[in-house]
């Protein structure tokens, strides 16, 4: 039996890595991150079932971690490939943590001390992590890494101050990369996705007025452990909003930008609007869409539910502009009413965007390295929609998940399994 | 004498998820006031990696013989505690879970001083189970390496192929005389319009060159009797047979709902359904028809189904497609209710609909999706409301398609019963999870994929497939599962032979067997799911579940009500 390389340790990757190890198959999962999780572990709660993301995922996370057939190589990129299926040779660059895994215990002292505080990508920028760090309370691997582009001992050689409070002397800021070489007969890519930042969409105010957010932030403003603590809150004065609107096809469906359909951002509204009455019961939402996409298993049902117990008011329109009023901070939506064919003004206290889901920033990167073709959009090309629809441009490499195009989670752990019963062939 | 009980108790913030609401260090210091309780530790989150780590070595070092976990729920995190008390060496049965937060701190978050007192209840009321807890050893089971897959659709085909692949052993059973399901009834497929016999020859000649798949035609399964690894199926019709697998494969498809008494489908010959229409392609028999008009969502959305069908826009899209090269001179029109054209691929493909001049109309969701059709002057009037005109306006048509859901086969219902799988209340087969087991039946050794599952195109229905195969091939890759060992203890004595639990259980785990002159029950532990309704429906006491014995749950309620 041969080896299999997953690259991309979101859900997607975790699923084929656990379908490939439970069958006996050895897995390498190499994962940019310091932590395994992806996209998954920085929602809130999942569409559908509403059911918490990170507390189904996390015991995947960790079965996956602790498999004896699963090697995580996590902070990790795959920079060299070579050979063809059945016997790939591929070269791994683990990047430096600064920190001795073996010693590290995930205490988080270094973390509470450090004084380089820097954005928190995990939190959508929203606050401030640490220049050493967990990227969430839940990671897996729980070790602490030192991010080189900020940390002051890495780049003026000050502070220390880690390598001083660190009770396990775990702490090592000579460490190197390190370049490693896999043997393996299959290859899963499974690099998810990036989203669309709205910032061109002038009419919207994103960035520009404090209370229009994208859907990632609001799982992150929505999240107990986001930097909110859960609470919505409005600027200037903090009060928690009673009515948010949310407006999809933000920068999707739009020949200029993406033309094409994220998926799962109909859904995703809904759901956001289901937790914030659920948060505050008398809090109303209204989601502008074009076309509301509820196609899967029970989400029909699923948005009439929301119309029917959560105070959600579908308007079918795409807002014209959004205005801020300069002293309460709500903001003024202006659209086009379908019943009366009049543009109407809608006030509310936050604005959330549905951004689509794009190819992760890597992707071009990792299909040139591979080898691979990426179709126009930028997502990783199969070679026949209908006939081979996990098998990239080259034998024995295989796709799962949204880098393939944009799909929700039930459908990438489906592709997912898909894709590693296809390395099995190669490797079992 | 029995060893000195040592209790481990640990104790979850889940973050704020249960710290948030629940006094955790007060609920620790009582926890340290229990009997036996030797060591209690609160956790930010006991699942990470440093809580399991904080499990595994106070087990070492205080040398604990009990765990008990409070936080969440042993759903998603009972095997990882358990696997923890496992590798420091305890018996993982030795460990009980308690649920504090989706039983606690989630439902009263606005009474956080009652909270903590029900968590101190419900960790005296776990700990009192530890004191009784036994170890218990998992029973393994071994597993016949060839599957059954019931349905010879594009789905069941795909999954064959695939396993054999694998190198498994497979049986398909197909009602019909003939494989390929509902694909032998459609003219092309989305989005590459291919020809839909080519695409199914080409299985078909796989399945052909392919020695390790055994198919069965004009057969039905007629019984399935045992469990993972050791299914007994019996095939009934032109090809009987009985054969052994180790996991199954449900792939039945779905079949077009038929719209009778619904826009006058069964008067006017011109009103046809989408799949009619896909057989007057298929056989070329395409009229001079100047204007077409495609309804979509006729009998489902809330109409007869409460459910979207998926896949019905998108194959409006393609025959609208189809018909305007044919008839480059004709006008068509789609009437929907929000057009379903997900992804990259499919709204690309809408998108050239629309540059080809096809024409969407769409209506509002609360509404059928027409309001009239009729016949005036020997024409056919399709009438609705316009949301975006704000008037009804009326379209004159010379064809009108009926875009139908696919709804369940009537079989679907006697393989539920026969393989003892749930359907959901849409009619369809229901998966062990969502998102994250969502070709499993919870049932184990047994799977799904294809329209079954859900209305699904031929890209999903082929990726659920090989999902399927994936998830089926696990066991038989292994050759062997484990079973958890919470299986019924018969006390001989006191049993009567009466039956009940033979009747009672779901599973077919229990049978009633001669001993010493008289019939007793007996367990089959493989097949049992510690469900435990031979145990609570044994009048005669006679029956203890392991794990769930009656002195464990009367220990535990007697601390509830103290």
């Amino acid at each position: 039996m041969k080896d299999v390389l997953i690259i991309g340790g979101g859900v997607a990757g975790i699923q084929a890595a656990l379908d490939l190890a439970d069958r006996g198959i050895h897995v390498y999962l190499v994962e940019k991150e310091p932590s395994i999780g992806g996209r998954m572990a920085l929602l809130d709660k999942t569409m559908s079932t509403n059911d918490c993301s990170i507390c189904i995922l996390a015991p995947k996370m960790n079965e996956c971690f602790s498999h004896p057939n699963v090697d995580v190589l996590e902070y990790s990129e795959v920079i060299g490939l070579e050979g063809r299926a059945g016997d790939f040779k591929v070269k791994v660059k683990r990047k430096a943590k600064y920190v001795d895994a073996t010693k590290c215990t995930g205490c988080g002292d270094c973390m509470e001390k450090c004084p380089t505080e820097v954005p928190n990508e995990y939190n959508s920028y929203l606050d401030k992590r640490k220049a050493i760090f967990l990227p969430f309370p839940q990671a897996v691997p729980r070790k602490a890494t030192i991010d080189d582009r900020y940390c002051l001992k890495l780049t003026k050689n000050r502070c220390g101050l880690c390598e001083k409070i660190c009770k396990a002397g775990a702490i090592d800021y000579n460490q190197k990369d390190q370049i490693i070489e896999l043997n393996v007969a299959a290859i899963i890519v499974a690099v998810g996705l990036s989203l669309y930042e709205p910032r061109d969409l002038y009419e919207y105010g994103y960035g520009k007025y404090d209370n229009v957010h994208t859907w990632m932030e609001y799982e992150r403003l929505i999240n107990a452990a986001g930097p909110t603590h859960g609470h919505l809150k409005c600027s200037p004065d903090g009060r928690r909003p009673k009515k948010i609107a949310f407006i999809q096809c933000v920068g999707s469906r739009d020949v200029k930008r993406c033309p094409w359909c994220s998926s799962v951002c109909c859904m995703v509204s809904i759901k956001s609007a289901m937790l914030a009455n659920e948060h505050y019961n008398d809090l109303e939402s209204y989601i502008f869409y074009s076309d509301l996409r509820v196609f899967s298993k029970r989400f029909y049902e699923y948005s009439k539910r929301g119309e029917r117990d959560y105070k959600i008011t579908y308007i079918h329109a795409r807002p014209g502009e959004i205005k801020e009023d300069k002293r309460t901070k709500n903001l003024i939506i202006y659209y086009e009413d379908e019943k009366e064919g009049k543009v109407k003004e809608l006030e509310v206290e936050m604005v959330i965007l549905a951004t689509p889901i794009m190819p992760a920033k890597d992707t071009k990167k990792i299909a040139n390295v591979l080898g691979i073709e990426t179709d126009e959009h930028g997502f990783i090309k199969t070679v026949d929609f209908l006939k081979y629809p996990v098998e990239t441009t080259k034998p024995g490499i295989f796709v799962a998940g949204c880098c393939e195009r944009p799909k929700d989670i039930t459908e990438s752990v489906i592709q997912a399994s898909a894709a590693a019963a296809k390395a099995a062939e190669l490797a079992g | 004498m029995a060893e000195k009980l040592r209790i481990g108790v640990f104790v979850c913030d889940c973050g704020t998820n249960i710290a948030g609401f629940v006094n955790v260090p007060e609920v620790c210091e009582y926890a340290k006031t229990l009997p036996d309780v030797v060591y209690v530790k609160e956790n930010m989150y006991t699942c990470s990696n440093a809580g399991i780590q904080e499990i595994m070595d106070a087990i070492k070092e205080y040398k604990l013989n009990r765990v008990v976990v409070a936080s969440c729920t042993p759903r998603t995190h009972e095997p990882l505690f358990r696997k923890a008390c496992e590798d420091a060496g305890l018996n993982k049965f030795l460990f009980e879970f308690v649920n504090i937060r989706d039983q606690c701190s989630w439902v009263h978050q606005k009474e956080k001083e009652d909270a903590t007192e029900k968590a101190k209840d419900l960790v005296r009321m776990g700990v009192a189970k530890a004191r009784l807890l036994e170890p218990l050893e998992e029973i393994k089971i071994p597993v016949e390496r060839k599957a059954l897959v019931i349905g010879g659709g594009v789905a069941g085909i795909t999954s064959a192929l695939s396993l054999a692949k694998q190198g498994f052993e497979v049986y398909i059973v197909e009602k019909e005389n003939k494989l390929g399901g509902l694909l032998n009834h459609v003219h092309s497929l989305y989005p590459s319009n291919i020809d839909a016999n080519e695409f199914l020859n080409e299985l078909l000649e796989k399945v052909k060159k392919e020695k390790k798949i055994h198919v069965f035609l004009e057969s039905e399964v007629e019984s399935v009797e045992g469990y993972i690894g050791n299914f007994n199926v019996k095939i009934k019709g032109k090809k009987k047979g009985e054969i052994k697998v180790g996991t199954i494969i449900v792939a039945i498809g779905a079949k077009p709902y038929e719209p009778m008494y619904m826009y006058n489908y069964d008067e006017y010959e011109n009103v046809i359904t989408q799949f009619e229409l896909e057989n007057l392609l298929k056989e070329n028999k395409i009229g001079k028809w100047k204007k077409i008009v495609f309804i979509q969502c006729v009998g489902g959305r809330g109409e007869r189904v409460r459910y979207c069908s998926r896949i019905c826009c998108m194959n409006s899209i393609k025959n609208a497609r189809l018909l305007k090269k044919l008839l480059p001179e004709s006008q068509i029109y789609i009437i929907h209710k929000g057009l379903q054209t997900y992804g990259t691929v499919y709204e690309d493909y809408c998108r050239k609909a629309r540059e080809e001049g096809i024409r969407f109309v769409r209506v509002r969701d609360a509404v059928p999706t027409v309001s009239s059709l009729e016949k005036k002057d020997g024409k056919l009037v399709v009438g609705f409301y316009h949301p975006g005109l704000r008037r009804k306006i009326e379209l004159d048509a010379d064809l009108v398609v009926l875009s139908t859901p696919l709804i369940q086969r009537e079989d679907a219902k006697k393989i539920s019963q026969m393989l003892k799988v749930p359907l959901g209340q849409d009619g369809f087969f229901f998966e062990a999870h969502v998102k994250l087991r969502p070709v499993d039946f919870a049932t184990d050794g047994i799977y799904m994929a294809g329209s079954c599952r859900a209305p699904a195109d031929i890209n999903e229905c082929i990726v659920q497939a090989v999902a399927a195969a994936s998830r089926a091939a696990i066991p038989m890759a292994k050759g062997y599962v484990k079973a958890e060992p919470y299986t019924p203890v018969i006390d001989e004595e006191k049993c009567m032979g009466c039956g009940v639990c033979v009747e009672v259980c779901p599973y077919g785990a229990m049978r009633l067997v001669e001993k010493d002159g008289r019939k007793v029950a007996e367990n089959v532990p493989a097949a049992c799911k510690g469900c435990g309704a031979c145990g609570s429906s044994c009048i005669h006491k006679a029956i203890n579940m392991r794990h769930f014995k009656d002195e464990q749950i009367m220990a535990q309620i007697e601390e509830a009500i103290e």
